[in-house]
């Protein structure tokens, strides 16, 4: 769309602009002044420099928890996304139950994240959950605040069941929005399912499978509520993801100035990999 | 395929339930039956858990807070982000591209971060424990979300309809509520939606910023199943319950969900 260069059109973007930057800039001034400072109590202050940067970027426990959170991330992007792009392509695309569908699905996406931890803690449990009690009868090991690896997997089936509906939301609004004819013209011109698919449904799915995976990128690189509800970051260190290990210093043994670096490295790559990711996607297209 | 198609998301929805199930199933079991074994429904039917949620006032008044700052922060998120989307998507200004990605960038800040220092910050101007504070601190996301969202839906109005309203001599501010807010009255629904969606199911912020006159349900729940120990029963209805606004919102925005998704733009 053609746009009228307007200056005056400050004064429509100030409320956001103060809003958010009472909300952004201020706290995030505050982490940087700690992450450059030693303090020990009463308010007392003094420069330390990188000092917090080199202790965070060298401490192996931080890489493990960049690491565990590395791979948490590609496993649940792995599987959501091929998952909810099948999904979406099998949905109805008129008729009564569309509507059944698209509120059945959403319902995961509002329920509070700690109910979320609660209802899979519950449903997990060995001797009295479904899942836990189900999973054992069928001969397996399975005991998630024992065992690492079935936390591991709790974990990620709870996110796959929390997120997947995103993704085929976003994708199923995706295919919504192409129009009729070119499914008849691919039909005269005799096209299999597959080349219908490669040639006319992916390429424009391009724009909502960018923005499924960004936002699944960066909300899975911020999870909390819902493993920390239900493992707690157990067993021993081996789902203690970025922020969860972030909460537990900051406001666990309450070392502010690591914390604050820690912070500071964690924005950073969400920000980087984003950007990094983003301008990737959108080299060929017109903004 | 097309004769089978109808089985992944059936397989899908029947997947995304079974949690939800059991869920329910356990809010309508005795303390006693939970912990005496596995059992597939509630034998001795109760309604027990939730009788005491209705009628304890620490926990519906969690609801109560919940409901205050969400609808609070709907609010404001959607009243500030109107015109800046309007503005974004009509007008050229200094730096607009950069504010643009400025905003985006508060979406990908994890609230683990920010939980420290915005305990500070609400506590230095006294709104610590209000329903304004949760409100607001959840404007850092809710706000770039709702601009994003509504930006879209506005780009896809011809601007032939402002200039018709202009030539006509409307004033601007009567235009905009008066034209203009009806026919992205869908955009705004959705963007109501996400706001909703994002400020009801976030802890981490709320919990930090309330300790008792504004605490959400969601933390009260969990200071509930550190202390009194093992009553799932109880945790189980007020989870339950917590699933009942979100299903109401949906089930009211349901024809916008695809097409709020599909207008949003990177």
């Amino acid at each position: 769309m053609r746009k009228t260069a307007n200056q005056k059109a400050w004064f429509f973007v100030l409320p956001v602009v103060s809003l958010v930057a009472f909300n952004a800039i201020v706290p995030l001034m505050t982490v940087v002044n700690y992450s450059v400072q030693e303090t020990f109590g009463d308010n007392v202050f003094f420069w330390a420099g990188v000092q917090w940067f080199e202790q965070v970027l060298r401490s192996d426990r931080f890489h493990a928890a960049l690491l565990r959170q590395l791979m948490f991330t590609g496993t649940i992007l792995a599987i959501e996304i091929p998952l909810g792009l099948v999904i979406a392509l099998a949905m109805p695309r008129k008729g009564p139950w569309v509507s059944v569908c698209l509120v059945l699905m959403a319902l995961p996406l509002l329920i509070p994240w700690n109910v979320v931890g609660a209802m899979w803690n519950i449903l997990a449990l060995p001797d009295i959950g479904l899942l836990g009690y189900g999973v054992n009868a069928l001969g397996f090991e399975y005991n998630y605040t024992r065992q690492p690896g079935s936390a591991w997997a709790t974990v990620i089936v709870m996110d796959v069941w929390h997120w997947t509906s995103l993704v085929v939301l976003l994708c199923y609004a995706g295919l919504m929005s192409i129009p009729d004819a070119y499914y008849q013209a691919a039909k005269v011109d005799g096209a299999r399912p597959w080349a219908v698919f490669r040639y006319i449904q992916l390429p424009k799915l391009k724009r909502v499978l960018t923005i499924a995976i960004l936002l699944r990128f960066m909300d899975s690189f911020m999870v909390y509520t819902e493993a920390v509800v239900l493992t707690g970051g157990g067993p021993g260190n081996s789902t203690t993801f970025l922020s969860i290990d972030l909460v537990k210093i900051a406001l666990g043994q309450f070392d502010l100035g690591p914390a604050a670096a820690m912070s500071i490295v964690y924005f950073l790559i969400v920000l980087t990999m984003s950007w990094i990711f983003y301008t990737l996607m959108m080299r060929n297209e017109e903004i | 395929m097309r004769r089978a198609g109808w089985l992944i998301p059936t397989l899908y929805i029947v997947f995304l339930l079974l949690p939800i199930y059991w869920l329910l199933a356990m809010s309508f079991k005795t303390t006693n039956e939970i912990l005496g074994g596995f059992t597939l429904w509630p034998r001795d039917f109760t309604l027990d858990n939730y009788a005491k949620i209705f009628t304890d006032s620490t926990w519906y008044s969690g609801y109560i807070n919940s409901l205050i700052y969400v609808g609070v922060n709907t609010a404001i998120s959607v009243a500030v982000a109107l015109p800046a989307a309007y503005a974004f998507s009509r007008y050229r200004f200094l730096g607009d591209k950069h504010l643009f990605f400025w905003l985006l960038t508060n979406r990908m800040a994890p609230p683990a971060v920010f939980a420290l220092p915005f305990f500070q910050l609400y506590s230095a101007v006294g709104l610590f424990d209000t329903h304004i504070a949760v409100a607001l601190a959840h404007t850092l996301f809710n706000v770039p979300l709702a601009v994003w969202i509504l930006e879209g839906f506005i780009s896809s109005v011809p601007k032939e309809l402002d200039e018709t309203a202009y030539v006509d001599g409307y004033p601007f501010w009567r235009f905009f509520i008066r034209i203009f807010m009806p026919t992205i009255a869908a955009g705004i629904g959705v963007a109501c939606f996400f706001c909703f969606m994002f400020s009801w199911v976030e802890l981490l912020l709320a919990k930090t910023l309330t300790s008792v006159a504004a605490k959400p349900i969601a933390a009260v729940m969990t200071r509930t199943a550190s202390t009194s120990g093992y009553e799932l029963g109880l945790l189980a209805a007020a989870g339950s319950l917590t699933i009942v606004p979100g299903a109401f919102v949906i089930y009211f925005v349901r024809n916008y969900i695809a097409k709020g998704f599909a207008l949003g733009r990177v």
